[in-house]
C-alpha cells in the first residue's frame, strides 16, 4: 500500500487516529480496494470504531490488489507521528503513507514546511480480521444530529462518567447519567438533560426505549465530528442490541458500534415489580413551581412507605401527561431516587418535610399537553 | 541595617562586583544550563562564564559578556568558584519572578574572595533583600578540547524548527542520532524507540539553514539522557550551531537574546556514545 494524503486531510487522519485512540490501544491497520481502513476495539469488544478512507481522500492511493493484507501496531507509536496536532495543518504540506511488508514496516513521512521532512518507521504485526457486523440502517430508531448538539449535551457530564442512558419518544430525547442501583442515594447525583426533536436534522422513532452505553467511548467520535464539523448520526433497535454512532461524508465514514446493556440490566433493580415510571417531563413544563413540586414528590425511599407522596405525584402526573400509553406506572410515583437535577442544584428534602408544602392546592400551569411517557 | 553600611565601607575588598538592572538577564541564561545543581562560576574582565557538567560527558557553559551588565568590576584575571546553582536561582527569584511589566528585580553580586560567600542584593519596589551563598573550590571543567580546526561538520539553524523537532523527540530512544553529510541526507536527526525508528532531516537549501558546511558524512550517537537538557537552552534561542569534530564530539551553540535584546551565549558540549560508528 502507498497513499498519500495533502493539505487539510491530515489533520482529519490525524484526528481519526486520536478518536480511534479513545476506543482501544491498538490500531488495525487494513488496505483496502474501496479505501483504507482504520479500526479500534476495547479490551472487553463491547466497543469497536472503524473509519474508512475512500480512495478520493487520498491524492494517490494504490494498494496490492488481490492480496489482503492487515496489520495491527500501537495507537500510541501512531499518534507520536501526528503530535502537535495543532500545528499539523500549519506545518505539514503532505504525508506519504507506504508499507513495507518485508520488512514488517509502515513508513509515515510528513512533507512540512521549510523542506523538513519527518520520517516515522513503525513496525506492526499482523493481525486478524477485526469487523463488528452491524446493519444501521436497518434500525428502528435513526437520529442525526450537529455535533454541537451532542458535545453541548455531553458537557454537563462529568468526565469520569461511565455510563449515559439515552431514551427517546416519539419526538424527545433524553439523556442521564446511568448509576447503579447498588450506590448509595447520599452519594448520587443524577443529572438528565432533554432534547426536543426539533433540535435535530433526522428525529425517527420506531421503538420508545431506553439503552445504555459507555460515555466515554462516544466522546471519541464526538472529538472528531466537530473538529471535522460532521453531523453524527444515532441508530439503535433496543437494549442489549448495540449502538451505532456514525460520521459520513463523501470521502470518508466513521462507525463507532457500542454495546448497551441489556433489559433486564437495565431497569433498575428496586423492589418493586413493574418498572420504574419514566421521569417526568417537567422540563417542558413553564411552571417551575409546579415542576419542583413533582421534585419533591420524587423523592421516596421505596414503593412501601408514602401514600401522600405517591397519590400527589400521581396526580401531577395524570395532569402533566394527557396521553399516557400503558398503565405500567404511577401508583408507584416517579422513579425510586433521589433525583438531583442538575438545573436546580439541590438534594430535596426528605419526605418528611413535605407535609408543609402546600402542594394540595397548587395548580398545575402551562403543562405540556403534548408530553409523552416513555416506555423504558 | 548593618548588611547596608557593609556593602558600602567593603566595596574596595570585592574582588568581583556586578549589577544588573534587570536580574532576569541572568537568571533567565542560567536557567538554560540548571540540570545539577553545582555550577563553576569563571569571571574574567570579559564577563562571566558558568559551567555545569554531568558525568564528565556533557559540559555546558552560559557567557555572559562585561557589556551586559550595568557595572562589572573585577580585580583579577580570573575569578573563580563553585556555587550550587539551585540555591542561586532562587535567591534570584525571591520576589516571586513576577512578570508585571515595568517591575524588575535589580541585582548587585558581590565576591570578596577565596573563602567567602557569594553576596547578592536585590530589589524590587524598594524592598532589599540580601542573599549570602557559600562557595566551594571550583573544580577544573573539563577540556573537551574541541577546537574549530577540527571541526569537521557545520551548521547554523534558526532554532525555530529545531525546537519542533526536539519537542517530538522519541523519548523512548535512547539514543539521539545525528548525521551530517554534504549529500543526502544532510543533516538527521535520528531516535529508535519502542515502536520503531524517527528521521527528522533538514535540507541543506532550507531556508532554516543559515550555513552548510559539512566536509565529511558523518553519523553519531549520542546519550538522549544528557542531550534532553539542552531543549531548556534551545527555547530562549533564536539560533544555535551544530558541530561535530573529527572524534565525533558534540557542540550546541546557542545564540539567546535576553530581555534587552543583548546577546549572550550557552554552548552544550557532548562526548558520542561508546558504541557509535563514524563512517
Amino acid at each position: 500500500m502507498d497513499c498519500v494524503v495533502t493539505g487539510g486531510n491530515v489533520k482529519v487522519l490525524a484526528k481519526a487516529v486520536q478518536s480511534l485512540s479513545r476506543i482501544g490501544d491498538e490500531l488495525y491497520v487494513e488496505p483496502q480496494e474501496d479505501g483504507l481502513a482504520l479500526r479500534s476495539v476495547n479490551s472487553s469488544r463491547s466497543a469497536y470504531a472503524c473509519f474508512l478512507f475512500a480512495p478520493l481522500f487520498f491524492s494517490r492511493y494504490t494498494t496490492d490488489s488481490g492480496h489482503c493484507f492487515r496489520c495491527k501496531m500501537a495507537i500510541k507509536s501512531v499518534q507520536a507521528v501526528f503530535r502537535s496536532l495543532a500545528t499539523l495543518e500549519k506545518n505539514v504540506e503532505r504525508c506519504h503513507v507506504k508499507l513495507d511488508e518485508q520488512k514488517s514496516r509502515l513508513t509515515f513521512t510528513l512533507h512540512c514546511k521549510h523542506g523538513l521532512l519527518k520520517t516515522h518507521n513503525l513496525s506492526f504485526q499482523d493481525s486478524e480480521s477485526l469487523q463488528a457486523v452491524f446493519d444501521k440502517d436497518a434500525s428502528a430508531n435513526i437520529f442525526k444530529a450537529q455535533p454541537r448538539l451532542l458535545v453541548d449535551t455531553v458537557v454537563h457530564f462529568p468526565p469520569s462518567l461511565e455510563e449515559v442512558t439515552l431514551t427517546v419518544s416519539e419526538d424527545r430525547m433524553w439523556f442521564k447519567n446511568h448509576v447503579e442501583e447498588d450506590a448509595e442515594p447520599s452519594k448520587s447525583m443524577l443529572t438528565e438533560l432533554c432534547l426536543s426533536s426539533d433540535e435535530f436534522d433526522h428525529f425517527s422513532v420506531q421503538s420508545k426505549n431506553s439503552i445504555t452505553f459507555c460515555l466515554k467511548e462516544l466522546r471519541g467520535l464526538l472529538l472528531f465530528a466537530e473538529s471535522i464539523g460532521l453531523p453524527i448520526s444515532i441508530h439503535f433497535d433496543e437494549p442489549g442490541c448495540p449502538v451505532v454512532l456514525s460520521v459520513t461524508d463523501t470521502v470518508l465514514e466513521g462507525n463507532f458500534v457500542l454495546a448497551t446493556l441489556s433489559d433486564d440490566n437495565n431497569l433498575h433493580k428496586n423492589n418493586s415489580s413493574q418498572p420504574p415510571p419514566p421521569p417526568p417531563d417537567d422540563f417542558m413544563n413553564d411552571d417551575m413551581d409546579s415542576y419542583l413540586i413533582a421534585m419533591d414528590t420524587s423523592v421516596v425511599p421505596g414503593p412501601s412507605s408514602r401514600p401522600e407522596p405517591s397519590r400527589l405525584a400521581a396526580e401531577n402526573h395524570r395532569t402533566h401527561d394527557s396521553d399516557e400509553e400503558d398503565g405500567s406506572e404511577h401508583m408507584d410515583g416517579p422513579p425510586n431516587k433521589k433525583f438531583c437535577s442538575l438545573f436546580f442544584g439541590s438534594v430535596l428534602p426528605p419526605p418528611s418535610q413535605m407535609s408543609t408544602q402546600p402542594i394540595t392546592t397548587q395548580e398545575v400551569l402551562a403543562s405540556d399537553s403534548e408530553d409523552e411517557t416513555q416506555l423504558e | 541595617m548593618p548588611l547596608s553600611t557593609q556593602s558600602q565601607t567593603n566595596e574596595e575588598f570585592y574582588v568581583l562586583v556586578a549589577t544588573l538592572d534587570n536580574a532576569r538577564n541572568l537568571s533567565n541564561i542560567l536557567k538554560a544550563i540548571a540540570f545539577k545543581d553545582h555550577a563553576i562560576f569563571s569571571a574574567t574582565p570579559n564577563g562571566l562564564k558558568v559551567t555545569v557538567e554531568d558525568s564528565k560527558c556533557l559540559q555546558a557553559n552560559a557567557f555572559i559578556q562585561a557589556e551586559i551588565f550595568q557595572e562589572f568590576t573585577i580585580k583579577e584575571d580570573l575569578v573563580g568558584f563553585q556555587v550550587n546553582l539551585t540555591v542561586l536561582l532562587d535567591c534570584l527569584n525571591i520576589f516571586g519572578g513576577s512578570t508585571v511589566p515595568g517591575v524588575l528585580t535589580a541585582l548587585r553580586m558581590c565576591y570578596v574572595g577565596y573563602g567567602y560567600p557569594l553576596t547578592l542584593f536585590l530589589e524590587e519596589g524598594g524592598v532589599v533583600t540580601v542573599c549570602k551563598i557559600n562557595t566551594q573550590e571550583p573544580e577544573e571543567p573539563i577540556d573537551f578540547d574541541f577546537c574549530s580546526s577540527n571541526v569537521t561538520n557545520k551548521v547554523i539553524l534558526q532554532s525555530e524548527s529545531l525546537k519542533e523537532a526536539f519537542s517530538e523527540l522519541d523519548m523512548t530512544s535512547e539514543v539521539l542520532q545525528i548525521t551530517m553529510s554534504p549529500t543526502q541526507p544532510y543533516f538527521r536527526l535520528s531516535t529508535f524507540g519502542n515502536s520503531g525508528s524517527a528521521h527528522y532531516d533538514y535540507p541543506k537549501d532550507s531556508d532554516m539553514m543559515e550555513l552548510f558546511q559539512c566536509t565529511k558524512t558523518q553519523t553519531n550517537r549520542y546519550k538522549m539522557s544528557l542531550l534532553k537538557p539542552s531543549t531548556k537552552a534551545l527555547a530562549l534561542s533564536c539560533k544555535v550551531s551544530v558541530r561535530t569534530d573529527t572524534r565525533g564530539f558534540l557542540s550546541l551553540q546557542y545564540l539567546v537574546r535576553n530581555d534587552d535584546g543583548q546577546i549572550c551565549f550557552v554552548e552544550y558540549y557532548c562526548c558520542p556514545d561508546e558504541e557509535a560508528e563514524e563512517e
